[in-house]
């Protein structure tokens, strides 16, 4: 199953590297990872989805909060939450493709940010499904490139991540 | 306040950790730290003749008493030569403070002459690492250090330390912290109340319980709490390898220990309990055997420091997190308060049962009247020494005779590498048990094969006379790999025979020490009276031993743990 795993790290060099190492050592899975300071400069959130039983899970959280450098963690998907995703997409643009992009850009919700005369550069944010629906519905024979994020999720409600 | 250098505040730090002895061998990077140590006599240091064994020596150290070791090495080779002893700590969570030269910081990342990304080669094989970052924060690291190597659930930790961080003529104002606190760093203190309440109704109410206990009750200093509740339960208790010694083996409620090579009737009162009492052990596969077909009528109560060894591998009906000594103490208490006792009939029942299986003997071997039986050199020293030597071993069929026949009735005793499987490090380790226990005998137990992966620490028992005995059961071949290749190759020795073996007992005396040939049956007893005899001196023992001997009992490959072979012929 699909898991989005939630992590405070202390901002330290090297930190991220035993998150990623433990990942690779272990033979668990990595889909997709992002990390950033958090508003307390001392603290990184990372956030890593990942796929595996539910015995694997439990041992990813176990080895994860093994780490001296993880703070606190969180498995999101074990309750609700809001995901979303930043994709950056290069388009072929010319003729009557333009305006057939445009459409599909705002069908979903995404901002045309950069333009020449041959070339339509999209924004788009979501979650991974969304993105992976725009993609299917302008082709990939249209596209140049594409730049994703990684997903990064917080829990619905009242619910915070914190010291 | 006191100005010091950053080297100088190293050495400090050590000192006022109550480090008494580090293991190493210095180089360009880590000259300035030498320098330190050469102006102070507070922290002696040991040199050792390569860095490897510089580790297994702070680890043998370690294992014996219980405190962290602690090893000092330059930078590039001097660094790298130490991972194999730091993984050989990691994987039996041993507490070792690794302390390593870098080149300067302004030199990281340009490939400077010596320079390996420590930080980025021991991550996996480290509880943590820590790097120097500014000279002043030395005291604080170096604390950090010991307090992660010792606490929650023990193991190495490496410090990368680049030599600007040490230059002599920059000083800072020098104060070692008292305390270290981590906010992500919180080992548990105690059990569940709740956990340890369910789990003591459990042991009330079983038919065929088994205690079942690892290297976490010598680690967590518990043998006194896991013998009084064993006693006042009645149950019958077997350990794993590495927790040999925690509960005294020649108690006729010890059942041997269990696994791959453990002894018939521990596997097979294993595989038939109702109950299985896990305490500071790890289900590992040399133990369960195949996991699906692992004691299936068993509910199981798993104590540990350490919350991902719980269900890793077997699943745990009720986990305890905690200390052992701690959650083990409580459990006493309320075993003791409780109105409840252990089923009398059914635990009669079942050590009859288990008597049945005892009287069965699986543990034999056959004399010869002419062959040095490997096992009959391990039992005769087990008595030559009343069963009170330290005892190190390498890795392979030695070690499993040593730990089979050699009975231990104390914990850290018995010191070998169970977890990694470490050839070279019996010697080391025996060393560093022998330079901080001078008056007790220290017996290493090894092989042609392994004893010749450290040998030339031969060297540094000269220099610091460190009168250990090697007792080398000579079976001219890597034993253990050709009982494999008998067993699943039909015999096909694919290089586990070694040609051109030294003359060990001329390569003993060329570092100064005795050398004793034994390959003569009548000559063990006396010649082994001699050897121990000799106090003061290392004495290299090359015993000439059946060179076709097998380890029994020997799981079966993929079986449950009561799948056995008991010698070459029976199988159960």
């Amino acid at each position: 199953m699909r898991r989005i795993i939630s992590v405070l790290l202390e901002n330290e060099p090297g930190a991220l590297s035993r998150v990623v190492g433990l990942f690779s050592q272990r033979n668990y899975n990595i889909e997709t990872l992002t990390v950033a300071p958090t508003e307390d400069e001392t603290l990184s959130r990372l956030t890593v989805t990942t796929t595996g039983s539910d015995k694997v899970i439990e041992q990813i959280t176990k080895q994860l909060n093994k780490l001296i450098e993880v703070v606190k963690l969180v498995d999101l998907t074990e309750g609700s939450h809001i995901e979303r995703e930043l994709m950056l997409v290069k388009l072929k643009a010319t003729g009557s493709q333009r305006a057939e992009i445009k459409r599909t850009v705002d069908i979903f919700r995404g901002q045309i940010v950069d333009v020449t005369s041959s070339v339509y550069t999209v924004q788009l944010a979501g979650d991974s499904e969304k993105l992976d629906g725009f993609i299917q519905a302008v082709g990939t024979s249209g596209i140049l490139e594409v730049v994703r994020t990684g997903v990064s999720g917080i829990a619905r409600g009242e619910k915070v991540l914190s010291l | 306040m006191e100005l010091l250098s950053g080297a100088d505040m190293l050495i400090r730090s050590l000192q006022d950790e109550g480090i008494e002895y580090i293991y190493g061998y210095p180089g360009g990077a880590a000259l300035h730290i030498y320098d330190a140590l050469f102006r102070q006599d507070k922290v002696k240091h040991i040199l050792v003749r390569h860095e490897q064994a510089a580790v297994h020596m702070a680890d043998g150290y370690a294992r014996a008493t219980g405190k962290p070791g602690t090893v000092l090495v330059t930078s590039g080779p001097g660094a790298t030569n130490t991972i194999t002893g730091i993984a050989t700590a990691f994987m039996d969570s041993i507490p070792m403070v690794v302390l390593c030269g870098q080149v300067a910081s302004t030199l990281i990342g340009e490939d400077a002459f010596q320079e390996t990304d420590m930080m980025g080669v021991s991550r996996p094989v480290v509880k943590h690492n820590l790097s120097v970052r500014h000279p002043e924060e030395i005291p604080e690291v170096i604390r950090k250090a010991y307090y992660i190597a010792a606490t929650g659930r023990p193991g190495p930790v490496v410090v990368d330390i680049p030599k600007d961080m040490t230059t002599p003529n920059e000083r800072y104002e020098y104060s070692y912290p008292k305390k270290v606190k981590l906010r992500s760093y919180n080992p548990a203190v105690r059990g569940h109340a709740g956990q340890i309440k369910k789990a003591v109704d459990m042991l009330m109410a079983a038919k065929r319980p088994m205690i079942y206990a690892g290297g976490g009750v010598i680690l967590g200093k518990a043998s006194s709490q896991l013998t009084e509740l064993t006693k006042t339960l009645g149950f019958p208790i077997t350990n794993t390898l590495m927790g040999i010694g925690c509960y005294p083996a020649t108690d006729k409620q010890h059942l041997g220990w269990l696994g791959m090579h453990g002894t018939y009737e521990a596997n097979m009162a294993m595989h038939h309990s109702d109950l299985i009492l896990c305490v500071g052990a790890r289900f590992d596969d040399r133990v369960t055997n195949a996991t699906e077909k692992f004691c299936p009528g068993a509910r199981i109560i798993h104590i540990d420091i350490d919350p991902a060894s719980i269900s890793k591998t077997i699943d745990a009906d009720v986990p305890i997190v905690g200390p052992v000594d701690a959650v083990l103490k409580e459990m006493l208490s309320l075993v003791k308060e409780s109105k409840d006792k252990p089923d009398a009939d059914a635990l009669a029942a079942w050590w009859k049962q288990i008597e049945e299986w005892r009287a069965f003997h699986g543990m034999r071997y056959e004399t010869s009247p002419d062959v040095i039986k490997p096992q009959e050199v391990v039992e005769m020293l087990w008595k030559l020494t009343n069963g009170d030597a330290f005892v190190t071993s390498d890795v392979g069929q030695h070690q499993m005779f040593a730990a089979q026949y050699y009975k231990f009735d104390k914990p850290n005793r018995w010191i070998n590498s169970g977890g990694l499987g470490t050839m070279g490090f019996g010697l080391p380790a025996a060393m560093g048990i022998k330079l901080t226990h001078p008056d007790d005998e220290v017996l290493c137990f090894t092989g042609e094969g392994s004893i010749q992966m450290n040998i030339q620490e031969l060297s540094t028992c000269k220099q610091y006379n460190l009168p250990v005995k090697i007792i080398n059961l000579n079976n001219q071949a890597l034993g253990m790999v050709k009982q494999w290749q008998d067993m699943n190759y039909e015999s096909r020795h694919a290089e586990s025979y070694m040609e051109s073996l030294p003359d060990f007992i001329k390569l003993a005396e060329a570092y100064g020490h005795v050398g004793v040939r034994i390959e003569r049956k009548e000559d063990l007893e006396p010649k082994l009276k001699e050897v121990l005899a000799m106090k003061d001196k290392l004495v290299f023992v090359d015993i000439y031993v059946d060179r076709f001997e097998h380890v029994y009992p020997m799981q079966v490959a993929r079986g449950s743990m009561k799948d056995m072979w008991l010698s070459k012929t029976e199988r159960v």
